[in-house]
C-alpha cells in the first residue's frame, strides 16, 4: 500500500517537473478568459435583443442562454479532459519499458500492480485537478457574470470527470501492452466511434428510428464516453431546454443509470486488464 | 553451509521462436565476485533479468539467497544496475536515490544517511541538487551504481557497469567491487571488458548461446602460470635438449625458447645451466595466458554467432 503511494507521488512529481501541470494551468486560464469574454459578449447581445419585451420573459431568455453557453463551455472542457487523460497515460508504461527506466523500479520489492495502481492514482489526481480548474472555472465565470448555476451541477461534473477517468484508464491498459502511438490511435478511435454513434442515436431518436438508437447504444458499449457526456448534459440542462428538445445539448435518448454503472464496471475492468497485462510482460 | 547467492537449474527463455537462454545451470556462492562472460547476444542480460524477476523463464528453476526468484522480500536485499542505465531524468540526484530507497522500503533516517554516504562515495556530492537531465553518461552510471547499493545488498547485479565510463570512473567501479567483496557482498558482473573481469572476479562463467560452456577459477589461473619464454644468444641444440631436465614442450625460435616448467624453482636452475654452458641470457619471462585468449578459445573466434 505504501509503495502505491510512493509511485503515485512520483507520477505527480513527474507531471510537475515536466511542466505538464504548468502548461495545463496556463492554457486552462487562457481558455477561461476567452470563454468569459465570449460569454459576456453573447449575453449582452441577447439581453439587448430581449430588452424590448417584458422582464419575466427576459429573465427566462437570460437563463436559457446562460445554460446553453455554459454547456457549450463544458463540452469543450469534457473533450479537453478526455484528451488530457489519454495523453497523460498513453506513454507511461510503454515509454518506461522501452526507455528502461522501469527496470530499476521493478527490481525493487514491490508488486507490479503497485506500479500500475500508483500511476493510476497519480493520474486520477492530476485529472481531478485539471477537471476542477476547467469545469469549475467555467461554472464559476458563468455564475460571476450572470448569477446563473445549472441544475444537478455536482452530478454533471462528476460524470465529466468519470468520462476523463475512463479514457485515462483505457489508455493506461493499452499502454501496458503496446506503444504510445498505437495506444493513442486505439483510444481516440474508440472515442470517435462512440461520438458518431451518439449522434446517430440522437438523430435516430428524432425520427423514432429504433435501429439507429440501438447502433448508438452498441457503440457506447465499446466505450461509454459519449453516453456519460449525454447523461451529464441531461442532468445540467435547463428543464425548459430539455422539454423543448431543440438545442445540440438536448438529449432525446437519455443514457440510463445502467449505462453509468456499465461505465464504472468498464473502468474497473480496464484497470484490472492493465495490471494483468503488465504483470505478465517481459521487461 | 550457507545458502548459495544464486542457484539456477536449466533456466531457459524462449522469445517467439528464438531461444535466448537455452539452459543455464549455475551456482554462485555468497560473498563471491562472479563474472558472466560471453559474446553479444549470448543471453547474459536475459539471464540477469530472469534472476531479477523482470523476465519470466520459459522453464527451469532458480533461487536468489535461498528464495525462489520473484520473491519480494529477497529483492529488498538485492541491488541492480541495468545496462544502458536510464533514469527519471526529471529528478535530482538525491531525489532519485530517495525514490529508490523508498521503493526498497528503507526507513527515512537510514535512507538519508546512506544516500549522503553513497553520493560521497561515487563522487557526486556537489551535484546532489542537479537534475539528472543535466548529467553526463559517466555521472549517470555513477548515480546508477549508488542506487544499486542503497540497501547494503547481500547480492548485487551489475550489467556492464563500466560501459561509457572514463578510466577514472572505471577505477571507481573496480574499487567499489573490491569494497563489496571485503564486506562479503556477492557481485554478479556482466561485462565485455575482460581486463576488468580479470582483476575483479573470483570466478567466471563463459556463456554461449545461453549455456555455460566453461567455469573458470581465476585464482587457479594465476597458479598455473608455468609457461616461460627465454631470450638468449648462443643457444646450441645440446643446450635446448638439455633444458628437457626441467621442462617440457620446448619450442625454440631463433633467440627465443618457450617451454613449460613444472616448478618455479626450475626457472633459476635453467638460468644457471644456460649461463654455465656459455649462453648469454637476456630475459626469462613468464607467459601469461590472458583471459582474452581463454575467451576466444572457449567461445570461438566467431563470437558464437
Amino acid at each position: 500500500m505504501k509503495k502505491i503511494w510512493v509511485v503515485a507521488r512520483m507520477t505527480f512529481r513527474e507531471a510537475i517537473r515536466r511542466r505538464i501541470v504548468l502548461t495545463g494551468l496556463i492554457l486552462g486560464i487562457l481558455f477561461l478568459i476567452v470563454f468569459s469574454i465570449g460569454f459576456r459578449m453573447i449575453s449582452a447581445a441577447i439581453l439587448a435583443e430581449a430588452s424590448e419585451q417584458d422582464s419575466a420573459l427576459t429573465r427566462i431568455w437570460q437563463n436559457e442562454s446562460s445554460n446553453f453557453l455554459l454547456l457549450a463551455g463544458l463540452y469543450a472542457v469534457a473533450f479537453l479532459s478526455v484528451a488530457m487523460g489519454a495523453l497523460l497515460s498513453a506513454d507511461t508504461l510503454a515509454g518506461e519499458i522501452s526507455s528502461g527506466t522501469i527496470q530499476t523500479i521493478l527490481a525493487k520489492p514491490l508488486r507490479r500492480s503497485d506500479v500500475v495502481l500508483g500511476k493510476w492514482l497519480g493520474f486520477a489526481g492530476l485529472l481531478g485537478l485539471y477537471s476542477l480548474l476547467m469545469a469549475g472555472g467555467t461554472v464559476l465565470s458563468v455564475f460571476l457574470l450572470s448569477g446563473y448555476t445549472p441544475p444537478n451541477l455536482l452530478t454533471g461534473l462528476s460524470l465529466i470527470y468519470l468520462e476523463a477517468l475512463l479514457v485515462m484508464t483505457l489508455s493506461l491498459a493499452c499502454s501496458s501492452a503496446m506503444p504510445a502511438l498505437a495506444t493513442g490511435a486505439t483510444v481516440f478511435g474508440l472515442y470517435g466511434l462512440a461520438f458518431i454513434g451518439g449522434w446517430i442515436e440522437q438523430i435516430g431518436a428524432i425520427f423514432r428510428n429504433q435501429t439507429a438508437v440501438q447502433v448508438g447504444i452498441v457503440t457506447s458499449l465499446f466505450i461509454p464516453t459519449e453516453a456519460l457526456w449525454r447523461r451529464a448534459t441531461f442532468e445540467m440542462q435547463s428543464p425548459l431546454a430539455n422539454a423543448l428538445q431543440m438545442t445540440p445539448f438536448s438529449t432525446l435518448s437519455v443514457p440510463s443509470a445502467l449505462m453509468i454503472i456499465y461505465a464504472v464496471i468498464y473502468l474497473v475492468i480496464a484497470l484490472v486488464a492493465a495490471i494483468h497485462t503488465f504483470q505478465h510482460r517481459d521487461i | 553451509m550457507s545458502v548459495a547467492a544464486i542457484e539456477t537449474e536449466q533456466l531457459r527463455k524462449v522469445f517467439g521462436d528464438r531461444a535466448a537462454v537455452i539452459g543455464l545451470t549455475l551456482q554462485v556462492a555468497q560473498g563471491e565476485v562472479f563474472g558472466f562472460l560471453g559474446p553479444n547476444g549470448a543471453g547474459k542480460t536475459t539471464s540477469m533479468k530472469m534472476l531479477l524477476g523482470l523476465v519470466s523463464p520459459t522453464s527451469g528453476r532458480a533461487s536468489l539467497l535461498g528464495a525462489p526468484i520473484g520473491d519480494r522480500a529477497t529483492l529488498a536485499r538485492v541491488g541492480f544496475l541495468p545496462e544502458h542505465f536510464r533514469f527519471q531524468e526529471w529528478l535530482t540526484a538525491s531525489e532519485f536515490l530517495d525514490l529508490h530507497g523508498e521503493l526498497l522500503g528503507m526507513e527515512k533516517h537510514a535512507l538519508k544517511a546512506r544516500r549522503d554516504e553513497l553520493l560521497e562515495r561515487v563522487g557526486l556530492s556537489t551535484f546532489r541538487s542537479k537534475l539528472l537531465r543535466t548529467f553526463s553518461k559517466g555521472m549517470l552510471q555513477r548515480i546508477g551504481l549508488a542506487q544499486a547499493l542503497l540497501n547494503h545488498p547481500a547480492l548485487v547485479f551489475l550489467d556492464e557497469p563500466t560501459s561509457g565510463l572514463d578510466p577514472v570512473g572505471r577505477r571507481l567501479v573496480r574499487d567499489v567491487i573490491y569494497e563489496l567483496r571485503e564486506e562479503g557482498t556477492c557481485v554478479f558482473l556482466n561485462s565485455h571488458l575482460l581486463s576488468e573481469i580479470e582483476v575483479t572476479c573470483d570466478r567466471v562463467a563463459f556463456i554461449r548461446h545461453g549455456e555455460v560452456v566453461r567455469i573458470l577459477d581465476l585464482a587457479s589461473l594465476d597458479q598455473n602460470q608455468s609457461v616461460v619464454t627465454i631470450r638468449a644468444a648462443g643457444l646450441t641444440p645440446e643446450m635446448i635438449s638439455g633444458m628437457g631436465r626441467w621442462g617440457e614442450n620446448i619450442q625454440p625460435n631463433g633467440e627465443h625458447v618457450t617451454l613449460t616448467v613444472h616448478n618455479e624453482a626450475h626457472v633459476a636452475e635453467i638460468n644457471r645451466y644456460l649461463v654455465a654452458q656459455g649462453a648469454d641470457v637476456f630475459a626469462i619471462t613468464p607467459v601469461r595466458k590472458s583471459l582474452e585468449d581463454i575467451f576466444i578459445e572457449t567461445v570461438g573466434k566467431d563470437g558464437g554467432l
